[in-house]
């Protein structure tokens, strides 16, 4: 008997300290404090599925994230998977080397992904992806329920609709709008989601094409309209900052917050009781495609040097699966770039719908690989076009130069 | 010979000298020098490259759009601090010298003009960006209740406006400090020589001119040269009231932000460029330690001893 309680002993002491050499620890870098306890659900769903290879999540503050990040990575102390920013943000990371290249090969489910899910973690000059897309955002337009059946008023069809609808909602003493522009990146976004749908597709593909510059009239056009309609945003907007914006529309004081999908959370959990909806802002007229503007905001990635290289690849493919994308969805509120998922919050349906009328959030998807970058020339010419300080012709020629300092198909 | 008393005592100086020693070299002078040798390097990330001399200098400051960011947010320290040097060093003189004459109800001011100075300057901003909301700012609702409605403004939005609220905040916030060292200077000036110009004048005004000001010219240099300083290192009150990019459109950029911005990246809009950042560091950092160096020679001259 003592015997056995011997060996026993031994042979436990043996598989304890045999077990960490087999089980391989993965180390998974994020700037998503906030979701963590989702974060820790999914990974314990692969670890069931995947028996010997524990994942740890850690977190770092979302602002310094790409430098803590680029900075472990150069000293060779970097995780083995990590969320990684989009376009010019991943760029800088993929630059070094430091991530794996993601194929067919490896994780076979990246050639469902939609083209601009995939170009949002694609390098440019090398056209290699570096890492699986999770989410998209919307820029649209957010409207209150209730105030609008107050006032009779429904989703514009037209410009003119719109402008009516904002004219009818001031004239009952509400506040059309509830955005201001004091908040520099606040102006980029009431370009994506008030006039997309006036710049229009064509406009979008000519740019791409090299056959359109911001001095083409439908972008001056669309500027022009920008400008018409801030007519309904608060008194004195352009010294409203973006908190104070938030809360003039989840108080309900105003009918209207142009902005992004992300929004939505946010207000659901600063009022939970108020209804909200959703709608593309209209183009000039009634039959004009509605646009969105569409972006991409992080993905996940491998280390290319990390020790664990095999397991990692194998979370990849768990994080590019259905049965992620729908989890993500489920407990995240998000539109996951995963094809396929459905959506149990109805608001959230309604994006992905508006989705599938879309055109780039263009400075950030574009624009943001150079110095001076298109999202902080738009900011601030927007600020000057909304405080008078230059004509929509203006900015489109400032935006035009500016951006001609790098972008290849503006330098004359 | 050692346990002689001379070697042991010298044992025991330096014992006490080389820890602060080394703790001042390690974090104090050793940053300061590596922040000098970032600036000649190129930078992926934080991750080091090649060598590249004078190449972050030259981009800077000749070539765009860091040209004219550099010389946008230069003017603009330049503006903050001839401003201030009036609404804060100016007024700080004046509030120094009632109080000084003891007006009635002196010893309440004395403290309520110091008070907001040990406030920290994040609330200092952030009460100040609410006082200024442009709908329910304690600013416009006045000037509405007192049917001025005319003159509520969005302040920190427009460019005619949003440096000069900045500039506002830092003197209400800081006019106590210029005040109490003037206050001290004044105090020192001995009682014969006021008496012997009471004998002389009845004039407030030669009183000012002719006595204190040039008896109070040590305290004019402590405060001259820390509002220089301060000035162009201006970056706390900005950044919580105009955010990063010296909103709108630039109009209340100042070399703090830039280099902030250059250096760290901003999500909302510009990657990160630590050779750039370093160069505009290393440039702030010769500015200011050579024209403080000036203007504390220029002004250290003029003072006289009593």
């Amino acid at each position: 008997m003592k015997k056995l309680v011997c060996s026993t002993i031994v042979a436990l002491g043996a598989l304890a300290t045999a077990l960490p050499a087999m089980a391989q620890e993965l180390t998974f870098w994020s700037w998503r404090q906030e979701d963590k306890a989702q974060y820790q659900k999914f990974i314990s769903a692969f670890e069931t599925k995947n028996p010997g290879i524990t994942v740890k999540f850690e977190t770092f503050e979302a602002t310094n994230y790409n430098t803590i990040l680029s900075t472990a990575l150069a000293g060779g102390s970097g995780p083995d998977l990590m969320f990684t920013r989009t376009y010019g943000g991943m760029e800088t990371i993929a630059s070094g080397g430091y991530l794996l290249a993601l194929d067919k090969t490896n994780v076979p489910a990246l050639s469902t992904f939609t083209a601009p899910a995939l170009a949002s973690e694609t390098m440019r000059s090398n056209k290699t992806t570096y890492a699986v897309p999770f989410a998209s955002q919307t820029m649209l337009v957010i409207y209150n329920k209730d105030i609008f059946d107050k006032n009779g008023l429904s989703e514009p069809q037209s410009w003119d609709d719109f402008i009516k609808a904002s004219e009818k909602l001031k004239a009952a003493g509400v506040m059309p709008f509830a955005n201001g522009t004091a908040t520099a990146w606040q102006n980029e976004v009431v370009v994506g989601g008030l006039v997309s749908s006036i710049m229009g597709r064509g406009f979008y593909d000519d740019l791409m094409a090299g056959k359109a510059d911001f001095t083409d009239k439908r972008y001056v056009g669309a500027l022009t309209k920008l400008k018409e309609i801030t007519k309904y945003f608060p008194e004195g907007f352009i010294g409203l900052d973006y908190a104070s914006a938030q809360q003039l529309f989840s108080s309900g004081m105003a009918g209207m917050f142009v902005g992004g999908s992300y929004e939505l959370a946010n207000f659901k959990k600063q009022n939970p009781n108020m209804k909200m909806g959703i709608f593309a802002a209209p183009g000039l007229k009634a039959e004009d495609e509605k646009l969105v503007a569409l972006y991409f905001d992080g993905g996940y990635a491998a280390n290319a040097k990390g020790k664990n290289k095999e397991a990692s690849v194998k979370f990849l493919n768990f994080l590019a699966s259905q049965e992620f994308g729908q989890m993500f969805a489920n407990d995240l509120n998000n539109i996951s770039a995963v094809p396929g998922v459905t959506f149990k919050d109805p608001l959230l349906g309604e994006v992905a719908d508006l989705n599938k009328h879309s055109i780039p959030y263009l400075m950030l998807v574009h624009f943001r690989y150079g110095e001076p970058s298109g999202s902080v020339l738009l900011q601030s010419e927007i600020q000057k076009l909304l405080g008078g300080k230059a004509t929509p012709e203006e900015v489109g020629k400032n935006l035009t130069t500016g951006l001609a300092n790098w972008y290849a198909p503006f330098k004359k | 010979m050692p346990g002689s008393p001379l070697v042991s005592r010298r044992l025991w100086i330096s014992a006490l000298i080389v820890p602060p020693l080394a703790f001042v070299a390690l974090f104090v002078v050793y940053p300061i020098i590596s922040a000098f040798a970032y600036a000649f390097f190129h930078w992926n990330g934080l991750a080091r490259g090649e060598f590249v001399g004078f190449a972050n200098f030259y981009k800077v400051l000749f070539t765009q759009p860091y040209a004219d960011w550099t010389v946008n947010a230069f003017l603009h320290n330049v503006w903050v601090f001839f401003a201030l040097m009036v609404l804060q060093n100016g007024v700080g003189f004046l509030l120094a010298y009632c109080l000084w004459r003891e007006l009635p109800g002196a010893a309440f001011h004395r403290i309520s003009v110091f008070l907001p100075v040990v406030l920290s300057t994040i609330i200092v901003g952030f009460l100040w960006k609410l006082f200024l909301h442009p709908l329910f700012g304690v600013v416009n609702i006045s000037f509405r209740g007192l049917g001025l409605g005319g003159l509520a403004q969005p302040w920190l939005g427009q460019d005619s406006t949003a440096l000069w609220s900045l500039i506002f905040a830092n003197a209400w916030h800081m006019v106590g400090f210029p005040t109490l060292v003037f206050l001290a200077g004044m105090q020192r000036i001995p009682g014969e020589i006021l008496d012997a110009v009471r004998m002389e004048t009845e004039s407030e005004w030669t009183k000012i001119t002719k006595i204190v000001w040039p008896l109070v010219a040590p305290s004019a240099t402590v405060v001259f040269t820390l509002l220089f300083v301060g000035s162009f290192n201006w970056f706390e009150i900005p950044y919580v009231m105009v955010g990063l990019e010296g909103s709108p459109h630039g109009a209340t950029d100042v070399l703090g932000l830039y280099f902030y911005r250059t250096a760290f990246g901003n999500m909302s809009g510009s990657g990160q460029d630590f050779g750039a950042g370093s160069a505009l560091a290393v440039l702030i950092f010769v500015f200011i330690a050579l024209v403080a160096g000036v203007i504390t020679f220029k002004l250290r001259a003029r003072e006289i001893q009593i």
